[in-house]
């Protein structure tokens, strides 16, 4: 039995994806946030709890989304520990919620990082505190810090190319039944390895994409779901772990701390990773869900990579995996959280169209933030 | 016309003047725990292992092991016209892990665990660069 009864979400929303066409992250945020509160049937004036992760548009990004939003907040919550921090959002609105201090939790992100060409490797100039032991080596960030682990993962288990490259693959394959989806042309192994290498032994189109976009999501207590527009998708468990910010602080690099967030969000859900219908899994590179799917018991330490192969997790496969396209595939605003959850839910309502998993009625957000730094998982079912 | 990116160069501050400042004269000097006796890097005010702060620096043998490591191609801007170039992470023989360069090392072979020792790069008038070479 879960720990956390009756927090569901209740609304979901997303826009500008793959490009923003000269709104500001902020525009966007609102967009999507409008998005998912009429998702819901609810108002902004419903909404009293207010989390948001944010690079770089502010440095108090839920007190500006909820000023432009109209939103007088008795709960905030800016958050940032990258990429799964909206799977972290999710954890800390139940909690506020069962505790009674907020009714109704409002997440949103948003990024123009591909309109804005913000994206960059590396530093330049002097370089302070911890970053004074990295940058100078010249690592480009944070693609060599997966190519750290993913070398770590060949040389322990042999690994290779191909089973990496299969991610991608299987990806492009849900990308293709997605009209939303950036990158929708046919893609095979041999087109990965063929793709420029960026840092040995990631490719190219072992990559996510650089994309604008923005996402929302609702979340609320038992009594105030049931009454709401569509059933409540409910927060079975959740989890969140981190265990360092830089790479050269990581213990084992083929053991993020998804083992941790992933082991406690199952136990509170009460249900086994056999038992999981469709995953949405953090794919900034391939070897992220790789790593991912053995951190989190789908397969044992290091059969990541026979387990896509064998399994397949594309469309035809055995085990539904980032139905959007992914990270890779589908959009990739900078931090992909938020569009895990939003898809898992439209999976779990059967809203998910072409990419529908049949009957799907448990599924897994997890995401992750960093340099292999963040975990955060959480299980969503439905009546 | 735009000058271009500049090389990111280690700060020095109160945490780790003694690290960068050994480096000058061609020594590896790590943190280390009076308290627990553990080594401990990057340098900082508290032991991240048993929260005492009595610390001091040691000089060390600089020698250790491939822990795992990348070819870079795309490199960051300010390192452009030096790639392809080997970012590796090196284990100590003291316990502690070093983000680094690897220099006079093949390119085309896994060269984890591979035996390595520290050599230093000039960098600026307060740091030079801990990169690793194969032990003779």
């Amino acid at each position: 039995m879960s720990t956390s009864p009756g927090v569901a979400i209740v609304g979901v929303g997303q826009t500008g994806l793959p490009d923003a066409q000269g709104r500001t992250e902020l525009t966007l945020q609102a967009q999507a946030a409008v998005a998912a509160l009429a998702d819901a049937g609810l108002t902004t004036a419903d909404v009293d709890a207010i989390f948001t992760a944010s690079n770089d548009m502010s440095w108090i990004p839920s007190v500006l989304v909820a000023e432009y939003l109209g939103i007088d907040a008795k709960y905030s919550d800016s958050t940032n520990i990258g990429g799964s921090s909206f799977e972290a959002h999710v954890g800390h609105a139940a909690a506020a919620i069962n505790a009674g201090l907020c009714e109704v939790a409002l997440i949103t992100y948003g990024s123009t990082q591909r309109s804005r060409r913000s994206r960059t490797l590396g530093a330049s100039g002097p370089v302070r505190m911890t970053a004074q032991f990295q940058d100078p080596f010249g690592l480009p960030l944070p693609v060599g810090a997966y190519a750290l682990a993913a070398r770590r993962h060949m040389h322990l288990y042999g690994t290779t190319p191909e089973q990496l490259a299969q991610v991608a693959v299987d990806a492009r394959g849900w990308a293709q039944l997605n009209p939303l989806a950036k990158m929708r042309e046919p893609l095979s192994v041999a087109d990965v390895l063929a793709s420029p290498m960026i840092t040995d032994p990631l490719h190219l189109l072992d990559c996510c994409l650089v994309t604008d976009g923005a996402g929302a999501v609702v979340v609320t207590g038992a009594t105030v779901s049931r009454q709401l527009r569509k059933p409540p998708v409910w927060v079975l468990g959740h989890g969140t772990a981190h265990t360092h910010a830089t790479i050269g602080s990581m213990g084992h690099l083929t053991q993020p701390s998804s083992t941790d967030s992933g082991a406690r969000a199952f136990a509170m859900a009460g249900v086994t990773p056999a038992e999981i219908d469709v995953a949405e899994i953090y794919d900034s590179f391939t070897i992220t869900p790789i790593l991912s799917l053995e951190t989190l018991g789908f397969c044992g330490p290091g059969e990541g990579g026979p387990f896509v192969v064998d399994r397949g997790t594309g469309p035809a496969g055995g085990f539904p995996m980032n139905t959007t396209g992914g990270g890779l595939s589908f959009a990739h605003p900078g931090m992909f959280g938020i569009f895990l959850l939003i898809e898992a839910v439209a999976q779990l309502r059967g809203e998910a169209d072409a990419r529908q998993v049949a009957g799907a009625s448990l599924a897994l957000a997890h995401g992750t933030g960093g340099a292999l730094s963040s975990s955060a998982t959480v299980i969503l079912g439905r009546d | 016309m735009d000058p271009g990116p500049v090389r990111p160069t280690p700060q020095p501050d109160a945490d780790t003047a003694e690290f960068w400042a050994a480096t000058l004269d061609g020594r590896l000097r790590i943190q280390r725990c009076s308290a627990c006796q553990r080594y401990i890097h990057y340098p900082r005010i508290v032991c991240p292992w048993c929260m005492s702060d009595d610390l001091g620096f040691e000089d060390v043998s600089g020698r250790g092991v491939v822990y795992s490591y990348t070819l870079v191609h795309r490199a960051p801007a300010a390192f452009a016209d030096e790639a392809p170039y080997l970012v590796a992470l090196v284990d100590l023989d003291v316990g502690v892990r070093m983000l680094t360069r690897l220099v006079g090392v093949p390119t085309d072979v896994d060269v984890i665990d591979l035996p390595v020792q520290v050599t230093f790069r000039p960098m600026s008038d307060t740091a030079a660069l801990p990169f690793f070479e194969p032990q003779p």
